[in-house]
């Protein structure tokens, strides 16, 4: 099996919330077209990290970071890169469903529409294929102009997916998207995530352990600020390698 | 204890009752004593009739010249108070850092504390001088002027609550518009203010029933000649100045013309009061559908 190309990279990376030493020295890089599971309990860095990988954490005062994070080989806090792009080309799906108070059609054509995209055709068609690569197509086709807020939380999460791929990202990030939801929109997620890897590279963080077992290919956890393990989910799951982590994943703490 | 607690209770529903008492008290002696104008006016041509005389020895009681001067001053001051409220709304919000925020936002607020008169007389001698170097027509007293600088006054209110509006919108909906590669303009204008916008319409209501009801600036400055028009250049009068006009003048109590205070007045009211709950209904109306 040919080794997959390295598409996310951090290198030294430390993360700062004012004095406070959130990250510290994260190095880990991330296969394309791949689950990548960040585990932990509250408050290790896990999701800290993952924001780092978009820049979301860029408008919180007295963050910083230190050290790199290369997307395909790029850093993306290179002065030269503008963080509008880079989102687009890192979506984000988040814990809670957040859509906007507008229609389900205008939200899954948000990102189109404010790229300049106006044509009526262009729209329909990128709406209708992800919604149907978010798998809500058959619930929603027949009221697409109705409030994305009047569906249910589960709904409103792959609603929130199907967006998120509108825009054709490379990455997808996921923080904790299904802890809000029901067993079965959960089950719903997972599957899709299964789906979705053969064309995305995905990072999602999970309070989960099950859910990290089933979806991930790697597992990556966290703890203090600290990345302390990193391997293929099936290695870390069955003969971890640090104590901390199998006292973690056989739930002795977290 | 229990005896204590009553008393309390007692003191508090007074208070309530003393409110409710003042104002039913006010529109009892607006209607009680405007009845006694529309006795002799009719009700037909104090809407219709084109001008209004009553301090001439010509009487003639139409409102609309006096309503016109009060919707054009108004006017004025929303187009210049909206646009800069909600643009340093916006910037509070979205990109002024958090100590920029707490410097900024006190000091609008001292537009607030600034008598009315004061700004009165910046309107007559600051700002026409100003801008008749621009509009050689531009009359002593206009209502242009006095537009303006009302506006001026009542920026603080349409920022100050329209912030409260964007800053309540929850952080969710602004992470999903970055998250899509928003730049910070689509975020505000895009997202933000829509989702906000029953609030800062609201602000707006409130900021144009505050200007209806401003009386010192447009007595300075707006001039008192009342005038069905809408050229913002000349003298006008608002529902205000004609009442304070009015009242400060020698008229005889009990007579027509000091009944017009009172017609002026429950027109002024009827104005503020629907303005008022309008803004209310907006509010509830808005608020279910966001939670």
């Amino acid at each position: 099996m040919s080794k997959k190309h390295n598409k996310l990279e951090a290198k030294n990376l430390n993360a700062y919330y004012g004095d406070f030493h959130a990250l510290k020295n994260i190095n880990i890089a991330m296969e394309e077209k791949n689950v990548t599971a960040f585990i932990g309990p509250s408050g290790c860095g896990k999701s800290t990290f993952l924001r780092t990988l978009n820049r979301m954490n860029d408008y919180i005062e007295g963050f910083r970071v230190e050290g790199d994070i290369l997307l395909d080989g790029r850093d993306i806090y290179a002065k030269d890169v503008r963080v509008d792009e880079l989102r687009k080309e890192v979506g984000m799906v988040f814990q809670k469903p957040n859509p906007f108070p507008k229609s389900i059609y205008e939200n899954v054509v948000y990102g189109l529409k404010i790229q300049g995209i106006k044509k009526k055709s262009v729209l329909e068609e990128a709406a209708e294929q992800s919604l149907r690569q978010a798998a809500l197509w058959e619930e929603v086709k027949d009221k697409l102009d109705k409030s994305a807020l009047a569906l249910s939380g589960g709904q409103q999460q792959r609603l929130c997916i199907a967006r998120a791929l509108a825009i054709s990202p490379s990455v997808l990030l996921m923080d904790e998207p299904a802890s809000a939801l029901d067993p079965i929109s959960t089950a719903k997620i997972e599957e899709l995530i299964y789906e979705l890897k053969n064309d995305y590279t995905i990072v999602i963080v999970t309070h989960n352990m099950q859910q990290a077992g089933r979806v991930s290919d790697y597992t990556a956890f966290f703890y203090m600020g600290e990345l302390v393990e990193y391997n293929k989910t099936k290695s870390m799951f069955t003969s971890p390698k640090n104590e901390r982590t199998q006292n973690y994943i056989t739930g002795r703490f977290g | 204890m229990r005896v204590t607690e009553k008393i309390i209770e007692g003191l508090l529903w007074l208070s309530a009752l003393i409110t409710i008492l003042v104002t039913i008290g006010i529109i009892w002696v607006l209607l009680s004593e405007s009845i006694g104008f529309f006795k002799e006016v009719s009700i037909v041509e104090f809407l219709t009739e084109k001008e209004w005389t009553p301090l001439f020895a010509n009487k003639k009681f139409g409102i609309m010249p006096l309503v016109a001067g009060t919707l054009l001053t108004t006017l004025i001051a929303i187009a210049v108070a909206l646009p800069i409220g909600l643009t340093i709304a916006i910037y509070l919000n979205e990109y002024a850092h958090a100590r920029m925020k707490q410097i900024v936002k006190p000091m609008l607020e001292v537009l607030a504390t600034i008598p009315t008169v004061v700004y009165g007389f910046f309107a007559l001698t600051v700002v026409t001088p100003f801008l008749q170097q621009f509009i050689p027509g531009l009359a002593g007293f206009n209502a242009l002027s006095a537009g303006i600088v009302m506006g001026i006054m009542i920026i603080p209110m349409i920022s100050s609550l329209s912030e409260d509006a964007i800053s309540s919108v929850p952080r969710s909906l602004r992470e999903a518009a970055y998250g899509m590669g928003s730049t910070r303009l689509q975020t505000s204008f895009g997202v933000m203010v829509p989702a906000a916008s029953s609030g800062i319409i609201v602000s707006v209501i409130l900021a144009i029933s505050r200007a209806v009801g401003e009386t010192m600036i447009v007595a300075v400055a707006a001039g008192q000649q009342p005038r069905l028009t809408m050229n913002p250049l000349v003298p006008i009068e608002t529902i205000t100045t004609y009442i304070v006009q009015v009242s400060m003048g020698d008229v005889p109590q009990g007579s027509l013309e000091y009944k017009t205070i009172f017609a002026a007045g429950i027109t002024l009211f009827v104005f503020t009061f629907a303005l008022n709950n309008l803004s209310f209904w907006i509010k509830k109306k808005y608020q279910e559908k966001y939670d």
